[in-house]
């Protein structure tokens, strides 16, 4: 190895990169979204997907889905320096792949073609609880939900039958069963 | 029905509240209503700097010698821009400081307006908190709040942006008190529990080879804090070396003391760190310049850290025992806990750890912090040792600027209170240690305030020394004047094959003109003969000096931890096998 030139210590060994989906409570008010995303980018951190909507009008709380990706050490890091913002409320950390917590994804697909291809492509989507908002005879807007990989099969799979445009969320999750965040 | 009052007098009602005596400014167009304001306040007093910087820092200074918050008050655009180093190096130091900024009318906003620039989203990153005030009749909740953010938990920045039109806006006033019901800032009073104790003192009992760590943490946790770690220590009969922002803290001529550690920290320190079997870090960071390189760093130990700020824990290192909690509320109830069930616990310890000492003994021998002095030319350690033994005496407060001289202050001044001590340490601001002493200045009138200096940092912020003389402040400027950049020519020298790229200052001023030019004293010293006799005319002016100390231009500073490499690698000096003076020649 080259004999370091900095001042600086050289990095030591990265641990295992692991997906964590993060969700946050924090106050609606101007800036907030910055203040989540400055810190992610300001820390070198990665998000894959966000998610964020007021879900408490009354109270002006808004919940952010994050998905995103580091080493186990990254992640607490993530959920420390959230808690300490001030809007930030609470703050719940989930492993990519834990029983109890439900994820959905949500994707809009234009498809060009004609009425027998629209079929095929109800057919595909069927197990993705489609929802067709709007159909022609040269075009269909398939709404579905489903996992992030079925969404990215999905789209692979439309692009056959002339899928011109997409349009996805990012994920959002909940428990499973009676519990809830705490 | 309250009274409705306007904006810039609902600023001064809650900064009078707050009980604030100091404000640290520079007036400007966005911020006038507030500058009008000001005359109806007499019990707050406006501290005008030359640049915004410069008033940031000085409030920093003010803080750090005083446990209070500093308060800063700058116009829009560049005057908020200007006031970014110093809130980043307050964010980086755990500085608690409240920056009050105009902004340009509300209905401006986002049309790029004369003077406007985005102020909350430039200093989201460096403040623990900002706010752009939209509503007169938020404003007090938000001030009140703002003093709340800043000295609770960690301390540090916080920033409100108040646009022009809502200083005039009438509007309500109230005085609110603790505002943050929910947990914040990692600042929750945890209780730390006696199970928590159990396991810490376990881990004192069963160590042989312990060492303390202790760092800025117990600082601002107060005077209390360093009370309770002098108990703690003396009860435990360990050896103890802090991080540069925790001097002061510990006695630094007390012989439990190991000195500074980290990269240029004693040969002791750092190898006492690196084999000890417990460590016990309280209110330090394991920053980069301590744990060197971090796969290395003190294999063989157990860790205690103890950190008010949850996410300190477990960042760089991972610990066997972390305890979220305020330094002094900690100790206060580990010490008492350890007294109830340990009693004579320092005579029949001493055995167990007599080893270790002895060890710690033999790496003391080596006199890490020696250097060859010299009979015809000033030794930048030696002029700090000199400054040291000719104020020890008095109750003194030393600021630096960033480099060389601040470690060689760091080594060779040794301090014996919390408090005295206010370097920028995270941050590494050159320019940091004029306008702080100033502030310290402010806090504590009647002391002797020295900024130890090196001539290319203090040329940054020189303009504040028209400060110091508007206000009558006798601030010493000890300049270790090498003509270089030293640290830059150091790593230059031991990194980069001697090329001194643009680390030597060709066109210098006459530092003695231009003490006398701002209306101050100018002294030179350029012999160790001449040497103290000039240092007790610094001392014995009551105006503000600045002391232009001719030194050595070759010297690096020794010792240190080349980077990468872990704390038992360290470099003593620049050949050492060459035998090195011993300590009584130097103090001649």
């Amino acid at each position: 190895m080259p004999k370091s030139k900095s001042a600086y210590s050289v990095p030591g060994k990265i641990g295992k990169i692991e997906r964590h989906i993060i969700v946050v409570w924090v106050d609606n008010e101007a800036g907030v979204l910055a203040r989540i995303a400055g810190l992610f980018s300001g820390r070198g951190y990665n998000i894959e997907s966000l998610a964020v909507a007021e879900v408490d009008k009354k109270k002006h709380i808004s919940r952010i889905t994050i998905v995103t990706e580091g080493t186990p050490q990254v992640i607490e890091q993530i959920n420390l320096q959230l808690k300490k913002l001030v809007p930030v409320h609470k703050v719940a950390d989930f492993k990519r792949g834990e029983k109890d917590i439900l994820f959905r994804e949500l994707a809009l697909f234009k498809v060009l073609g004609n009425l027998k291809k629209q079929e095929k492509v109800k057919k595909i989507c069927k197990k993705f609880n489609p929802v067709i908002l709007d159909k022609t005879n040269k075009s269909i807007v398939v709404q579905v939900t489903a996992l992030r990989v079925e969404i990215d099969k999905l789209a692979l799979d439309l692009k056959r039958l002339g899928l011109i445009s997409t349009s996805r969320t990012g994920s959002v999750a909940m428990t499973k069963g009676s519990k809830i965040f705490n | 029905m309250p009274k409705l009052i306007s904006g810039a007098e609902i600023v001064f009602k809650a900064l009078e509240d707050q009980k604030v005596e100091y404000i640290f400014g520079y007036p400007g167009g966005a911020v006038l209503p507030i500058y009008d304001e000001l005359k109806n306040h007499e019990s707050i007093k406006h501290i005008l700097a030359r640049h915004e910087q410069g008033a940031g820092h000085a409030a920093e200074g003010y803080a750090r010698s005083s446990g209070k918050p500093g308060v800063l008050l700058v116009t829009s655009g560049p005057g908020a821009t200007n006031a970014v180093t110093a809130l980043t190096d307050a964010y980086m130091d755990s500085v608690p400081l409240v920056c009050i900024s105009g902004q340009v009318p509300t209905h401006l906003i986002g049309t790029d307006a004369f003077q406007e620039c985005d102020t909350t989203g430039i200093t989201r990153p460096c403040t623990k908190h900002n706010w752009l005030v939209k509503d007169v009749n938020d404003l007090s909740r938000v001030l009140h709040l703002a003093f709340e953010v800043a000295t609770t938990g960690r301390p540090g920045p916080v920033l409100v942006d108040i646009p022009k039109d809502i200083q005039f806006k009438k509007g309500k006033y109230k005085f609110f008190k603790n505002t943050l019901k929910k947990k914040l800032n990692g600042k929750t009073t945890h209780k730390v529990s006696n199970s928590e104790l159990d396991k810490f003192i376990d881990l004192i009992k069963k160590s042989s080879k312990p060492i303390f760590y202790t760092g800025g943490g117990v600082i601002n946790s107060g005077p209390e804090a360093s009370k309770n770690l002098r108990e703690l220590v003396s009860l435990t009969g360990f050896p103890i070396t802090s991080t540069l922002q925790g001097l002061g803290a510990y006695p630094g001529d007390d012989p439990q003391f190991l000195g500074m550690l980290g990269m240029h920290g004693t040969y002791e320190a750092n190898n006492a760190m690196h084999d000890c079997d417990l460590m016990i870090n309280i209110g330090a960071r394991f920053d980069d310049r301590i744990t060197g390189k971090v796969d290395e760093f003190s294999p063989g130990s157990k860790k205690i850290h103890v950190d008010i700020d949850p996410s300190s824990i477990g960042k760089n290192i991972k610990v066997d025992l972390a305890i979220v909690s305020d330094v002094s509320e900690l100790l206060k109830s580990l010490i008492k806990r350890f007294k109830e069930k340990n009693k004579n616990f320092l005579d029949s310890n001493k055995q167990k750890t007599s080893k270790w000492w002895g060890q710690i003994g033999k790496w003391r021998e080596k006199k890490s912090l020696n250097f060859i002095n010299s009979e015809k030319i000033i030794k930048p350690q030696h002029a700090v040792q000199r400054l040291y033994e000719l104020t020890k005496s008095q109750d003194t407060f030393i600021t630096t600027e960033v480099g060389q001289h601040q470690m060689w202050a760091a080594q060779h001044y040794k301090f014996n209170k919390p408090n005295r001590w206010m370097t920028s340490g995270g941050l590494g601001t050159m320019g940091y240690g004029l306008p702080a002493a100033i502030g310290v200045q402010i806090a504590n009138p009647g002391k002797l305030v020295v900024d130890i200096a090196g001539e290319a940092s203090v040329l940054m912020t020189m303009q504040e020394m028209s400060t110091a003389v508007q206000y009558r402040l006798p601030i010493k400027i000890f300049i270790l004047n090498n003509e270089y950049m030293g640290m830059v020519r150091q790593w230059q020298e031991l990194l980069h094959e001697k090329n001194y790229s643009e680390s030597y200052t060709a066109a210098l001023p006459d530092f003695v003109k231009l003490a006398e030019s701002y209306g101050c004293v100018g002294i030179r010293a350029k012999t160790p003969e001449e040497l103290d006799e000039k240092i007790k005319e610094m001392i014995n002016v009551d105006k503000p000096v600045i002391f232009d100390c001719v030194v050595d231009k070759a010297e690096n500073c020794f010792p240190m931890i080349p980077s990468g490499k872990p704390h038992n690698q360290m470099i003593l000096g620049p050949e050492e096998e060459e035998e090195i003076s011993d300590e009584g020649k130097i103090l001649v």
